[in-house]
């Protein structure tokens, strides 16, 4: 544990490090060059601002009105049918969707389970080997305006579903079942 | 795809509180999805801003297309439609390994940057090309290698052994991002069928 957070702690600097050394050996003016890259970022920021007003409201409506325990508890049983623990359910349902409200919802897990239960152990490893979906569709698409989205958002929840079913298994195989 | 399930997401919210009678609670939901999302935003300034002027310089210093030389051969496969030594491969490359280590605060500018020039090379139209719908469900799946985060919390509920997740997680996140990339796969191979079809 000391080793990774000593690691992480001098990966950042050391990618400065190694880019500004790239600047000297070529010869980039790295001041001028920074200010001419940053000043994108602004921009940036406020361009992907409507896109997640529109996707984050739309979420929060759909929790706050009872919508979304209603497809819960519609789920369930179809989803402990095919082997998923009642007590995660809804940590899966809401990992593609929102990214605090799964953190919330893990934690509350972890408080009434316990980290090193079942429950908690299969909640830590859903909540850290998967991304929100919906979140990283709306701020990359977002930032460069991308209206049209294809099949992304299919291919994206699809395989959310193929990270839970494998984070189910493996940990039922690493530390035993219940 | 996403206009349809946004408005049945409002849609149904909005009767569903007619029905639970939550309706203070829905008022209040709106209000606060909407400061959430902007408060996100420009939390998202400073690392945006910090990023892209550092990502500036590797990209004049060489940095970024010595990535693309060295680690290509893997990602050529991935996305076939982007030239060899494209701008474009360097940022995935370094969205990629950003995401991995659990800097999502760097991988974010270098992953809106590579998206930028995946557009670009897709004539700057507002739809979604073959390799941004790629790029995007690898970064979804999101190759994890230390969740950090998660490692934190479970210290705070006094884990015996908080990081005892991270082998299980990297399986998990690896057959995540193996299917995403084959689901992708199997979507690009009906859209092409049904293209031929026509």
């Amino acid at each position: 544990m000391t080793v990774l957070s000593v690691l992480s702690m001098y990966i950042i600097p050391f990618l400065l490090f190694v880019i500004l050394l790239s600047a000297i050996i070529k010869q980039v003016p790295a001041y001028e060059t920074f200010i001419e890259g940053a000043k994108d970022g602004f921009q940036m920021a406020v361009s992907i601002i409507p896109y997640l007003v529109a996707m984050l409201v739309a979420i929060s409506v759909f929790r706050a009105s009872g919508a979304l325990d209603f497809l819960l508890e519609g789920l369930r049983p179809v989803l402990t049918f095919i082997g998923v623990p009642a007590d995660i359910v809804p940590l899966a349902v809401m990992r593609p969707l929102s990214g605090t409200g799964a953190l919330g919802v893990m934690s509350d897990l972890l408080a009434v389970h316990g980290p090193d239960s079942f429950i908690g152990r299969l909640a830590s490893t859903m909540q850290g080997s998967t991304d929100t979906t919906l979140y990283v569709l709306t701020v990359y698409f977002g930032a460069v305006g991308i209206k049209k989205i294809g099949d992304s958002l299919k291919v994206g929840l699809l395989s959310d579903l193929c990270g839970i079913a494998a984070a189910i298994v493996f940990v039922t195989l690493v530390f035993g079942s219940m | 795809m996403i206009n349809w399930i946004w408005m049945s997401m409002l849609i149904t919210g909005l009767i569903f509180a007619m029905f639970t009678g939550r309706m203070e609670e829905v008022n209040e939901a709106i209000f606060q999805g909407a400061e959430e999302a902007v408060t996100l935003c420009l939390g998202m300034i400073s690392i945006l801003v910090f990023w892209l002027g550092m990502m500036r310089i590797a990209q004049e210093g060489g940095l970024l297309k010595l990535l693309s030389k060295f680690l290509s051969p893997v990602i050529q496969r991935l996305f076939p439609e982007v030239p060899k030594d494209h701008p474009a491969m360097g940022y995935i490359l370094s969205n990629m390994t950003a995401n991995m280590f659990g800097l999502g605060n760097a991988a974010t500018p270098m992953g809106i940057k590579a998206m930028e020039q995946l557009k670009e090379l897709n004539g700057g139209k507002d739809e979604a090309s073959r390799s941004m719908v790629t790029f995007l469900a690898i970064n979804t799946a999101s190759l994890t290698l230390i969740p950090t985060t998660v490692i934190a919390i479970r210290m705070t509920y006094d884990s015996a052994n908080p990081g005892e997740i991270i082998g299980t997680t990297i399986a998990a996140t690896a057959v995540g991002v193996a299917s995403a990339i084959f689901i992708d796969r199997i979507f690009h191979w009906r859209r092409t069928l049904r293209a031929r079809v026509k």
